[in-house]
């Protein structure tokens, strides 16, 4: 579901002396569907660099990433676009959203996108808050002032609202107590269960080898320095 | 509702294929460049955003594009018509219909002796409808959307606040259900809470509408929030397209560098 052969990203920091700032190479990894893939490395090591390279947030400095037949590093913005809603989703760290949108709505909007009825929508949404523990009585207020942890459950409903078929979560057990983390690794076997092919980055090394099949050390694919 | 007001418009099938296609605009004053060689493409549904500073060229080429200014080279096709070499007639009806334009200045929109409802039923009325009564009831529907109270629809534009104004020219432009909506820095003069009410309800219309909307903005975070598509200019030229947080997260040309560095965090 997801290959990728022989990638290589570089930074040119042109502000600061033209500095070019080469940060993976040679990189390769196929998931295939069902199979959850645990990228591991030290900070910094790229996971995430990696991991935004597959959602099309950074550019590919050569080689290729397919995901569902398409290569995300020659689409066009509007073959990306269309990936991201139908068949590639992205649970990241952050909370990203319009300001004053009704969290229930932040959880829907990706079925809606799709052309879901707003009941269907509205209900998945709600049923997914719910199990993630959020209090009903916050479905009707912007996720923007809520804390943390329960900000990172509506990121996590909302990347589950979709049954998308490739997966990218980034530290998706962060700081969750016991009872929600149990809950999100359920949601990600579930989702294996039904062949999605995930990639993950899990800190949470009992998290990591309860829902990981493989892992891949991402410092393999780290340009070795000029001497 | 939404759905009543439409019903007042004909509605044509959505086609297939780029609605609007930009090819080698290029507008000059005098000797300076104006814009560029600026080429593209824009979908049914797409948001594509204009950024870069003052004088790059963003509201010039918005100008061109709606058919305010005419460009010296280039075409602009919509919907598989030039609409650089239609007549006149042609493309003012265009600008009834399938077209709308957000003005950054409310004023330049508006007509500001008329009431909140009078400005809003008018655009409904250039293009057909009679019937007092639906006028009337989406005019107030509209003016709720934008959080204006419909006990206001009386009044004057002029005993209206800035920020208000500019609520009224964005309900006056959306309520016959464009299919291209042009927007000229559209929240600049709003507050906070309204830009962000405004950021939804657009991208609302964009997807149950399919609407295409292209956006000249300088603030980045509302670029990020509504727009698909980013495209920056500096100097009358296009210097990096693409994906919105594409171009802001890893922005691949000095200026776009120095341009996303150079704000706090969005």
């Amino acid at each position: 579901m997801i290959e990728i052969e022989n990638l290589s990203k570089r930074f040119t920091l042109h502000n600061q002396g033209a500095a070019v700032i080469e940060v993976m190479t040679g990189a390769q990894l196929r998931v295939a569907r069902g199979e959850c893939v645990a990228l591991t490395g030290q900070s910094g090591a790229g996971k995430s660099t990696l991991m935004r390279m597959i959602y099309g947030n950074y550019l590919a400095a050569g080689g290729s990433i397919r995901v569902g037949g398409l290569d995300v590093t020659r689409a066009t913005p509007r073959e990306v676009i269309a990936l991201r809603r139908e068949t590639l989703g992205y649970v990241s760290q952050f909370l990203r959203v319009v300001p004053r949108v009704p969290t229930r709505a932040v959880v829907a909007e990706p079925l809606l996108a799709l052309g879901h009825a707003p009941g269907a929508a509205f209900a998945r949404a709600e049923a997914l808050l719910a199990q993630l523990n959020i209090p009903e009585r916050l479905w009707g207020l912007s996720p923007t002032t809520f804390s943390g942890g329960e900000q990172q459950r509506v990121n996590i409903a909302r990347g589950f609202a979709h049954g998308y078929p490739a997966l990218l979560l980034d530290e998706p057990t962060a700081s969750l107590d016991a009872l929600n983390r149990e809950v999100v690794l359920s949601l990600i076997e579930e989702a294996k269960a039904r062949g999605a092919a995930i990639i993950g980055i899990f800190h949470d090394e009992a998290a990591r080898a309860r829902v990981a099949d493989r892992e891949i050390d991402v410092t393999g694919f780290t340009p070795r320095k000029a001497a | 509702m939404m759905e009543r007001a439409l019903s007042i418009l004909s509605k044509e099938k959505p086609q297939d294929g780029p609605l609007l296609q930009v090819e080698g605009l290029t507008k000059f004053y005098g000797a300076r460049i104006g814009c560029a060689d600026v080429s593209f493409d824009l979908w049914p549904g797409e948001v594509l955003g204009i950024v870069g500073e003052s004088g790059s060229g963003k509201s010039t080429l918005l100008s061109c594009l709606a058919g305010h200014l005419s460009p010296d080279r280039g075409r602009v096709i919509y919907a598989g018509r030039d609409t650089v070499s239609m007549a006149e007639p042609e493309r003012r009806m265009l600008g009834r219909t399938d077209w709308a334009f957000v003005h950054q200045n409310p004023r330049d929109g508006l007509r500001m002796g008329v009431s909140a409802g009078g400005n809003v039923g008018e655009r409904l009325m250039a293009v057909g409808a009679r019937n007092y009564g639906a006028i009337r009831e989406a005019a107030s529907d509209w003016l709720g959307r934008v959080e204006i109270s419909p006990g206001r629809i009386d009044d004057r534009p002029r005993q209206f606040s800035g920020g208000m104004q500019q609520r009224l020219q964005i309900a006056r432009n959306l309520v016959t259900g464009p299919k291209l909506v042009f927007m000229d820095e559209p929240t600049g003069g709003l507050d906070v809470s309204v830009q962000a009410r405004l950021l939804d309800l657009l991208r609302g219309l964009v997807r149950d509408m399919g609407l295409a909307v292209i956006i000249v903005t300088h603030d980045l975070a509302v670029a990020r929030l509504l727009a698909h598509r980013l495209m920056v200019m500096k100097d009358g030229r296009v210097i990096e397209a693409g994906l919105t947080d594409q171009v802001l997260d890893d922005p691949q040309a000095a200026y776009t560098q120095l341009l996303v560095s150079s704000v706090l965090q969005v």
